[in-house]
């Protein structure tokens, strides 16, 4: 098998996490498709790592994976807070920037 | 694991076991992909995605990654879903779950842009002249881990006090975000009961459910005098769920049962008043 | 003897600003102190003569600096006087003939009651005229040439409820802002050129200059004057001018500030002599005008309009002999100060009339006032006999020197010149006559006055009753001695002048003089010269002495008619400039609405409708901008893709 299989693979799971983010409102599940969407990432530079047989792809993922991390928290921190306000977890009730 | 992993470390192709390996568990890591998108429930979905990130931290393994696919199972499956999984708890099921599309044309467009997105990547790496792998086994012969760390600490050490950084700017935001602090004082239950009178709401507590001899259950509405059930009288959580009973029917079905059974006692059932018509043909 | 000179300009100016904010309390006394700093003006005038009449001619010019008025370094203007010979000239007529009229308007102006404000006007005109002509560099010149402008609109529409006056002020300040515009910008082309505008400095680098720049400044003053002037092509003001009271005709629209053109061009004379060009459109303007102005007031029924046509005519001789060179500049002064006195006492006169007559203007109401006015009649015919240049009287004397230089001028020009100037002394002597004989001599063709509400041309202050038939009477000794006083002049002035050629002897060091040789004697000149006038004459005799005048004006040659619209002046500026105007402007309106306002609105209507469009895009849902970020990076993808490809 050829490796570049995990390529197409990480494609994969990325088009289906965009699709996700597109398609679903609740914003908790937008949230998870856009992990889906790093991992797929990840995934990619891990198996660049290989291809180029150095460590620098690993890297990228770890600090991608400490980012994410990040963003988990401070995304599920405003999903919390929106909930709070608005009793929605909904990504289309906070349209406010319709006219 | 560490036999793929050692194959992996070993060679610049793939064993057959691993391609074997990549056939079965990538299906399953795409099924989990499309089950997080389209599982209903949004703990299906969560469940579906820790999943996924447990058959990619094995791909990390295969890969050589060691150092990575442990921290995808501890940090990401381990913390992060966890995470998910308490928001989701949190904020509860709500009328977002839905798969009906809202917005006009939207999921027919998301469908089309993902997929020619999907093309266009697939033929990105297929154009690609991706042939040659060199493998890890040079780059890992010193340890994965220590071989990351001296990079981490010599080429990336700027980005990763950045990190950090970020981290603790990150946990500072999430508190600030959930963290509420009262700015004014608690209202009284005084002062609310007169808001409620003074606003013209629903005055008096919330009507409970449907109680009645046979059926019990806080699932049913009641009935407002005019034999409509009120929705009022139903916990939010079962609305949204549309989890609610609809017993309006049910006294008039338990009258007609009534009476059947009065004339059947009474023998003036149809058929006793078809014996006395046959009585009166006789 | 320097420190005078301001002293001329501030007695009126003085007398000009107690009357104008003095208020009602200086009613009773005001035209009495106007007329008194007028005076004291001459006198300091005369006193200031008598200082330079002593000295010897080379050393008569003084200055006086009052202060730096923009100091500012490259660009020094003061405020600085010169009197010489030519101003002084200027001085005493100006302040002679204004403090005459004066006199004349406390009589004349008695039943206005706002009689000190026109006394406030005036001396506020004798102030900026002063200041024009003692100025020694052409910013303070002009100063006094806006300043005269502003006296003559003020008193022009001093009558100010008569929409034609009102309308009349207007146009003469239209117009003389045309002229204003050819000044500013001659001084400024002066700036450029020679760094300064003082006479002086100015004057004397003509030789270093290209002809060209001077005949563009030439031209540039030459235009000033024409608007000052009232010559062709920017005469039309001065017909108009007539609405305002009679007084202010005779001072400013026929003695003084309508010659401030022909001061100008004389001033200049060195920038003239230095572009023959300029000079020849000089002359030019002056020969057309001289016989426009004959032309209008051979037509003229009303007495001043008739008399203005005179003065444009006049006006045109000087400008005509200013256009000479040095063979012309004294005449044309000379000319300038005879006229001032008969003109001034021809005005005078019909003032008087018009006063005995219940304020009426046509000449066919008139008729034989000859015994009703004595000392009227005998002033202003002796006012006509100067002007028609009758043998011996002052007319004579300068409009004759201006004919011979005119010859003198040599070549075809000179001939055509000269001709023009004869065919107008012909001319003049026609109208002139006419107008004589139609309010002096004749059959009484008065008329009852007009209904005042029909006819709301009459002066106010003066009881008219309608219907009521006018008494003519002479006029009051303060009206009558200023015309006495202006009479003597015209009689004796020329000849006072001439003899000896002492003008010449006078104006010499200022303005230069040269002998004209003219292709015929001068003799031959001033034979022809008597016998155009005759000829003149004697037609009018025939026309309107022999035969009884029509109360009604019969309707006249096509010329007549013509002449009596002003030769078509106004229709001429009506059609090219006031329609052509309108034209421009209604399409530079229609090109400003449809092209500009039509890009701009056309620009914000599109964007407007599109942004209607893509506002629906705007739906504010995430997702959906999402899509479009999603599309757009796969766009960017196949966009990569397809480069490599590529």
């Amino acid at each position: 098998m050829n490796p570049v299989n995990y390529l197409y693979l990480a494609a994969l799971l990325f088009t289906i996490g965009a699709t996700g983010v597109l398609i679903r409102r609740n914003a908790i599940v937008v949230f998870m498709c856009v992990e889906l969407m790093l991992n797929a990432c990840n995934l990619a530079l891990v198996a660049f790592s290989r291809m180029h047989g150095n460590l620098d792809g690993q890297i990228i993922a770890f600090f991608t994976m400490v980012v994410a991390a990040a963003e988990v928290v401070v995304g599920l921190a405003i999903i919390v807070s929106l909930f709070r306000s608005r009793h929605s977890a909904s990504v289309d009730d906070a349209s406010l920037m319709k006219l | 694991m560490t036999q793929f992993a050692a194959a992996a470390t070993l060679s610049a192709g793939t064993s057959t076991g691993e391609a074997f390996q990549f056939w079965v568990l990538g299906t399953i890591a795409v099924l989990g992909a499309l089950g997080t998108v389209f599982m209903k429930k949004t703990v299906h979905s969560a469940l579906s995605l820790a999943g996924t990130m447990i058959i990619l931290a094995v791909f990390y393994l295969a890969n050589g990654a060691y150092f990575l696919g442990v921290v995808q199972i501890i940090v990401y499956t381990g913390a992060i879903m966890m995470l998910f999984l308490f928001v989701v708890m949190l904020v509860g099921v709500t009328a977002a779950d839905s798969l009906k599309e809202t917005i006009k044309g939207q999921r027919w467009l998301a469908l089309l842009c993902g997929l020619g997105f999907g093309i266009l990547l697939v033929a990105g790496i297929g154009n690609a002249a991706l042939t040659e792998f060199d493998g890890l086994a040079q780059a890992n012969a010193g340890g994965n881990v220590e071989g990351l760390a001296a990079l981490i600490f010599t080429d990336y050490v700027f980005a990763f006090e950045l990190t950090g950084a970020l981290l603790i700017t990150a946990a500072v935001g999430a508190m600030v975000l959930t963290h509420r602090e009262r700015t004014e004082r608690a209202k009284t239950q005084r002062e609310l009961a007169e808001q409620r009178v003074r606003e013209g709401k629903h005055l008096p507590p919330l009507p409970a459910p449907g109680v009645y001899a046979r059926h019990n259950a806080v699932d049913i509405a009641g009935l407002l005098p005019d034999g409509t059930p009120s929705e009022l009288t139903v916990n939010k959580t079962l609305r949204d769920r549309g989890q609610i009973r609809d017993v309006s029917a049910q006294a008039l079905n338990d009258l007609k049962a009534l009476e059947r059974r009065a004339e059947d006692r009474l023998e003036r059932t149809n058929s006793g008043s078809n014996g006395k018509n046959g009585e009166a043909s006789k | 003897m320097e420190n005078l000179i301001a002293l001329l300009v501030a007695a009126p100016l003085l007398g000009a600003a107690v009357l104008l904010c003095g208020g009602r309390r200086l009613d009773a006394v005001g035209h009495w102190l106007g007329t008194a700093l007028a005076a004291a003006s001459f006198v300091i005038g005369v006193v200031l003569f008598a200082d330079m009449a002593g000295k010897d001619a080379e050393h008569r010019e003084i200055g006086q600096h009052l202060f730096s008025w923009i100091p500012v370094e490259g660009f020094q203007a003061d405020v600085a006087f010169q009197l010489d010979q030519l101003s002084m000239t200027f001085v005493l007529l100006i302040t002679g003939v204004g403090s005459l009229i004066h006199v004349y308007s406390i009589g004349y102006m008695e039943h206005d009651e706002r009689r000190r404000r026109f006394f406030g006007y005036l001396n506020l005109f004798l102030a900026a005229m002063l200041l024009l002509v003692l100025a020694d560099n052409y910013l303070l010149l002009y100063v006094g040439w806006e300043g005269v402008g502003l006296a003559s609109y003020l008193l022009i529409g001093f009558w100010q409820h008569k929409p034609s006056a009102a309308t009349a002020a207007k146009k003469a300040f239209l117009v003389n802002r045309v002229g204003d515009m050819g000044l500013s910008i001659a001084i400024m082309l002066m700036f450029t050129t020679f760094g300064t505008f003082a006479f002086g400095p100015v004057l004397e680098s003509t030789g270093e200059t290209s002809e060209g720049m001077l005949t563009a400044i030439g031209l540039m003053l030459l235009l000033a004057a024409c608007g000052k002037s009232a010559q062709v092509p920017l005469q039309s003001w001065l017909g108009d001018a007539m609405e305002g009271p009679t007084p202010v005709s005779a001072l400013i629209h026929a003695a003084t500030m309508v010659t401030a053109g022909v001061y100008l061009i004389v001033r200049s004379g060195e920038i003239f002599n230095a572009a023959p060009d300029a000079q020849l459109a000089v002359t030019v303007v002056g020969a057309v005008t001289l016989l426009f102005g004959a032309i209008v007031g051979c037509a003229k029924d009303d007495i001043k309009k008739a008399l203005a046509g005179s003065t444009m005519s006049q006006i045109g001789y000087m400008i005509l002999a200013a256009g000479l060179g040095p063979i012309g500049y004294v005449f044309a002064i000379m000319h300038l100060v005879t006229h001032g006195f008969f003109k001034a006492g021809l005005f005078l006169g019909a003032g008087s009339v018009m006063h005995g007559m219940n304020d009426e203007v046509d000449m066919r109401k008139y008729g034989g006032l000859r015994k009703y006015m004595p000392v009227t009649f005998v002033t202003f015919g002796l006012g006509y006999l100067a002007i028609i240049g009758f043998p011996g009287l002052s007319g004579f004397f300068s409009k004759d020197k201006i004919i011979e230089a005119a010859f003198a001028k040599g070549g075809t020009e000179g001939w055509i010149l000269g001709g023009v100037a004869l065919l107008g002394a012909a001319i003049t002597a026609f109208y002139m006559t006419r107008v004589m004989l139609m309010t002096f001599f004749g059959e009484e063709r008065w008329q009852p006055a007009p209904d005042p509400d029909k006819a709301p041309s009459v002066e106010p202050g003066i009881e008219v009753h309608p219907g009521e038939m006018p008494h003519p009477h002479e006029s009051p000794k303060v009206m009558t001695i200023p015309m006495i006083v202006l009479a003597v002049g015209s009689v004796f002035g020329g000849a006072f002048f001439s003899i000896g050629d002492r003008f010449i002897h006078w104006l010499e060091p200022v303005t230069d003089h040269a002998h004209g040789h003219p292709p015929i004697s001068a003799l031959a000149v001033t034979m022809s010269t008597v016998a155009v006038m005759v000829i003149g004459v004697g037609l009018a005799w025939l026309q309107y002495g022999r035969r009884p005048v029509p109360v009604v004006a019969p309707r006249g040659s096509l010329l007549t008619r013509a002449a009596r619209r002003d030769l078509l002046q106004d229709d001429f500026n009506h059609v090219v400039l006031v329609r052509g105007g309108e034209h421009l402007t209604r399409s530079l309106v229609y090109v400003d609405h449809t092209l500009v306002d039509g890009v701009v609105n056309g620009t914000a209507a599109t964007m407007g409708g599109l942004s209607g469009r893509l506002r629906r895009i705007q739906n504010g849902y995430a997702r959906s901008y999402a899509v479009s970020m999603f599309g757009g990076a796969a766009i960017l993808i196949a966009a990569t893709l397809l480069m490599r490809a590529v």
